[in-house]
């Protein structure tokens, strides 16, 4: 399905998105609505701003798209100084803005051909441009339509259609899936995915924290118009300081105790420390409401002694297979393992002390 | 998806970097087309909104009033090129600001030819030059409609000329004023604005009675003069029927280029005002 354009854009070398200690206070304002963010989107790459409402993130976007006017720093699209040549920049970018500004004079269709027209596509490759994106955004039955009274997310499936008529180098999403049903957040999500496989770059901000790590090649985390860390989900989040954890259900019907059981577990490389937890439903031999004997002091109670939550140092998955031999070293079997990793949110909550909404 | 559509696709893509590189005029034009598509589709209805009014106060004036003997005979030849000039000024002045005040508040759908590549400038033209047009569509269908009704209008065959240039120079300066206005004036304090700026220049732009017919009464002469339909009522007056005293054609003439440069230019830093943050 999805399309390859293997040649690279004509000028690769340069980064698709340039941004140097960009900033923006509005008037009237206080704070700097963006206070001197820096960071470069490579060609073809999906990269995300991830932060709360009132991070900045669309004003950097309204920057970049050439309808905000910075009051320091530099952006660039394409190596396209924006504010030094806007009109330029223009040509090479499309923005999917989180309110819908479709042309309600003008059909489904012709919102498509105009957007085409004022892009300088020409006449034929516009409508055939317009017969395929049709097509692909599952909009051709209404094409004659106005969009007046439609539902946000065929709104949203236009206005990315209308976006790709001219074909940018660059696409600006600003919160693309903000207020759609699932079915129509995994449709844009999908429509994500086919844009970079086609060479695409694609810029998105999100106060989804889900959506980032779906989507996203990196993620830049954003607050009070900070850029906070930067870096893919996965190294942000295992740089994230602290333990992971590492829960694991066991069948002791052949041996051993779970206080045995439980010190073997303590002295596995990387353990720091084992809870007996309670049964979390899964297991139909745990008696519920026991507390184990086992259990270390400072622990929760645990109520389920066939579970047991391993707290590590750096990361969990490489413990699983220690954690099998162990219990195969004391006849005992494992029902089953939960990798307790965090998520982009607990690097939101680590970096700013609070939660991401 | 099935495969004939990811091949489409491919088309579709790899024709995709054969972008041509539009000139900001091209870009200009295109948006031109859009105002003008739309314009043309609603043409019954628009002719309807913009010409109704001088249609009524003509008849009203023109007709009703001569009939019944409360006007003189020849009001209605002074009448005729004031409100010609009216639905010129008026029609611009409602093309722009309306639309703006409307597109820049409620449905954001001037985005996306804010984001076309033409500098911004050249969009806050393109919606003084759409609202140009369809006040001349306007003021030309006066003509049909005084023959009608009046059953003859004034008309001087060598001033044809004059007759235009004051039809442009009207339609351009209302559609400047409606630039200026539909950018500055707050979106939730249009209606005031029509209120408090509408009807005092529907009455103080001389199209009902000629300006130099006022001088008994000076201070209202004076208010009059700040208002730049007086100046395209005259012309038109000076141009249809020159025998009916006015002020003269290059006086109007000066006045609504300078008007009409004047207000464009305000208009535009307003419309910059609205369009970057």
């Amino acid at each position: 399905m999805a399309v390859e354009r293997v040649d690279p854009p004509p000028s690769g070398a340069t980064p698709a998105v340039e941004v140097a200690d960009l900033r923006k206070r509005y008037a009237k304002s206080k704070v700097d609505a963006v206070a001197g963010i820096s960071f470069a989107v490579d060609r073809g790459e999906v990269f995300g701003l991830l932060g709360p409402n009132g991070a900045g993130k669309t004003t950097t976007v309204g920057i970049l798209t050439t309808r905000v006017r910075p009051t320091g720093g530099t952006a660039k699209v394409a190596g396209i100084d924006v504010m030094a040549d806007p009109v330029a920049a223009r040509r090479i970018l499309a923005v999917v803005p989180q309110r819908n500004n479709l042309d309600r004079s003008l059909s489904v269709r012709q919102n498509l051909l105009f957007h085409a027209a004022y892009h300088g596509v020409p006449r034929a490759e516009r409508r055939e441009r317009a017969e395929v994106l049709l097509g692909q955004f599952g909009l051709a039955d209404r094409a004659n339509e106005k969009p007046a009274m439609f539902s946000g997310g065929q709104s949203q499936r236009m206005m990315i259609a209308r976006a790709l008529m001219h074909a940018p180098e660059v696409l600006f999403l600003d919160e693309p899936s903000t207020g759609l049903d699932p079915a129509a957040r995994l449709f844009v999500w999908d429509r994500v995915r086919e844009l970079q496989a086609a060479g695409t770059t694609i810029v998105l901000t999100t106060h989804d924290m889900d959506e980032a790590a779906a989507l996203a090649d990196r993620v830049g985390i954003m607050d009070r118009g900070e850029l906070l860390a930067l870096d893919t989900p996965r190294a942000l989040i295992q740089q994230l300081p602290g333990e992971r954890t590492l829960d694991v259900s066991v069948n002791l019907d052949h041996g051993a105790s779970r206080e045995a059981l439980s010190a073997a577990l303590s002295r596995l490389a990387g353990v720091e420390r084992v809870e007996q937890v309670p049964a979390s439903g899964g297991s139909p031999g745990a008696p519920p409401g026991v507390t184990g004997p086992g259990a270390p002091p400072g622990g929760p109670p645990a109520t389920g002694p066939n579970h047991f939550r391993l707290y590590v140092a750096g990361e969990a998955s490489s413990l699983v297979s220690p954690v099998v031999q162990a219990l195969q070293s004391l006849g005992a079997t494992l029902d089953g393992v939960n990798l307790g990793e965090p998520t982009l949110e607990d690097v939101f909550i680590h970096l700013t002390g609070r939660a991401l909404r | 998806m099935s495969e004939t559509m990811s091949e489409v696709q491919t088309e579709a893509e790899t024709e995709a970097p054969s972008r041509q590189q539009i000139t900001p005029l091209g870009a200009f034009f295109a948006v031109l087309g859009r105002d003008i598509f739309v314009t043309g589709r609603e043409l019954p209805i628009f002719l309807a909104q913009v010409v109704l009014q001088p249609l009524f106060l003509l008849f009203v004036f023109g007709k009703i009033l001569t009939q019944l003997g409360y006007a003189q005979h020849g009001y209605a030849q002074v009448l005729f090129p004031g409100l010609v000039a009216l639905a010129s000024v008026l029609t611009g002045l409602q093309s722009t600001a309306f639309p703006l005040v409307i597109e820049f508040s409620y449905t954001n759908e001037i985005e996306d030819r804010l984001l076309a590549p033409l500098p911004l400038g050249m969009v806050a033209i393109e919606k003084e030059v759409v609202a140009a047009l369809r006040a001349l569509v306007s003021a030309g269908v006066m003509f049909p409609v005084g023959v009608v009704i009046l059953g003859g209008i004034p008309w001087v065959a060598s001033n044809v000329v004059w007759v235009v240039a004051f039809l442009v120079l009207g339609a351009l300066v209302g559609s400047a004023l409606g630039l200026t206005l539909g950018t500055f004036v707050p979106p939730n304090r249009i209606n005031v604005m029509f209120a408090l700026i509408l009807t005092p220049l529907l009455f103080t732009g001389a199209s009902q009675y000629p300006w130099p017919s006022l001088s008994r009464l000076r201070w209202f002469q004076v208010i009059t003069a700040f208002n730049p339909l007086t100046y395209v009522s005259e012309g038109l007056r000076g141009a249809m029927t020159p025998q009916v005293p006015h002020i003269a054609p290059w006086i109007c003439l000066l006045v609504l280029l300078v008007a009409t440069g004047g207000l464009t230019a305000l208009g535009i830093f307003g419309f910059f005002r609205r369009a970057l943050t």
